[in-house]
């Protein structure tokens, strides 16, 4: 699984991008949040608070409780702030 | 004709503007945003998904060319770094009367910057600082859900 991330989320991993296998007990975006925050104190500082993180599978938007499913890549990000 | 552009050059809005009038609408309406010079910010990056805000864009084009009947539907982004003063994004509508042109612009606008993927970082007093979501784009967007505007 293609992992992403953007602005500050990027910032504090330290990493744009990175390849994980998780195991089959995560199940959806937020076991996902929650399994990556073990790999580094930045993975853990970034993923900590879901509530200022969002989201997309396979690039669509998606809810934080939403199932991985099959997912190929997955991006982690603030709210978004163009235009 | 739809138009999407995702660039870190400038923005130039005769050219786009005269590529929107080409095709022969009595009703152009444009919306420029530009990176503000007050409250200190001395410069900004903009940051986004590649791929995946291109396909946000393309999608509310074809929801505007549809919704409003547009003859053309423009939305190009700038990305990078930029200073006080240039040009961050270009909405711009054609259609056969007025009122469809300006709403769909609006509706573009307001869609984009809570839909489409793209992050701002401004600098002031040398700091820069990721800027936060306001609540108020939220609810401008959210008047778009059904039907026309309040």
């Amino acid at each position: 699984m293609q992992l992403l991330y953007f602005a500050w989320v990027r910032e504090r991993i330290g990493t744009g991008e990175e390849t994980v296998e998780p195991p089959e007990a995560v199940r959806t975006i937020a076991d996902l949040a929650e399994w990556l925050s073990a790999r580094s104190s930045g993975h853990a500082g970034a993923l900590a608070d879901l509530t200022k993180l969002r989201a997309a599978v396979d690039q669509r938007f998606v809810p934080l409780d939403s199932a991985l499913g099959e997912a190929k890549e997955v991006a982690f990000f603030p709210p978004v702030t163009g235009g | 004709m739809i138009r999407v552009s995702v660039d870190p050059a400038p923005i130039d809005i005769g050219t786009e503007l005269a590529g929107v009038e080409e095709t022969g609408a009595g009703a152009v309406a444009s919306f420029t945003g530009v990176v503000r010079a007050d409250d200190g910010v001395t410069a900004m990056e903009l940051e986004h998904y590649p791929g995946m805000t291109e396909a946000v864009l393309c999608d509310l084009a074809e929801q505007a060319m549809a919704r409003w009947g547009l003859l053309s539907a423009v939305i190009v982004h700038r990305v990078g770094p930029m200073v006080p003063g240039d040009r961050v994004v270009l909405v711009a509508t054609a259609a056969v009367h007025r009122r469809e042109a300006l709403e769909a612009c609006a509706f573009l606008i307001d869609r984009l910057k809570t839909e489409a993927p793209f992050w701002k970082r401004e600098t002031r007093d040398g700091h820069s600082r990721w800027v936060a979501a306001r609540a108020g784009d939220a609810q401008a967007a959210a008047r778009w859900a059904d039907g026309s505007p309040d």
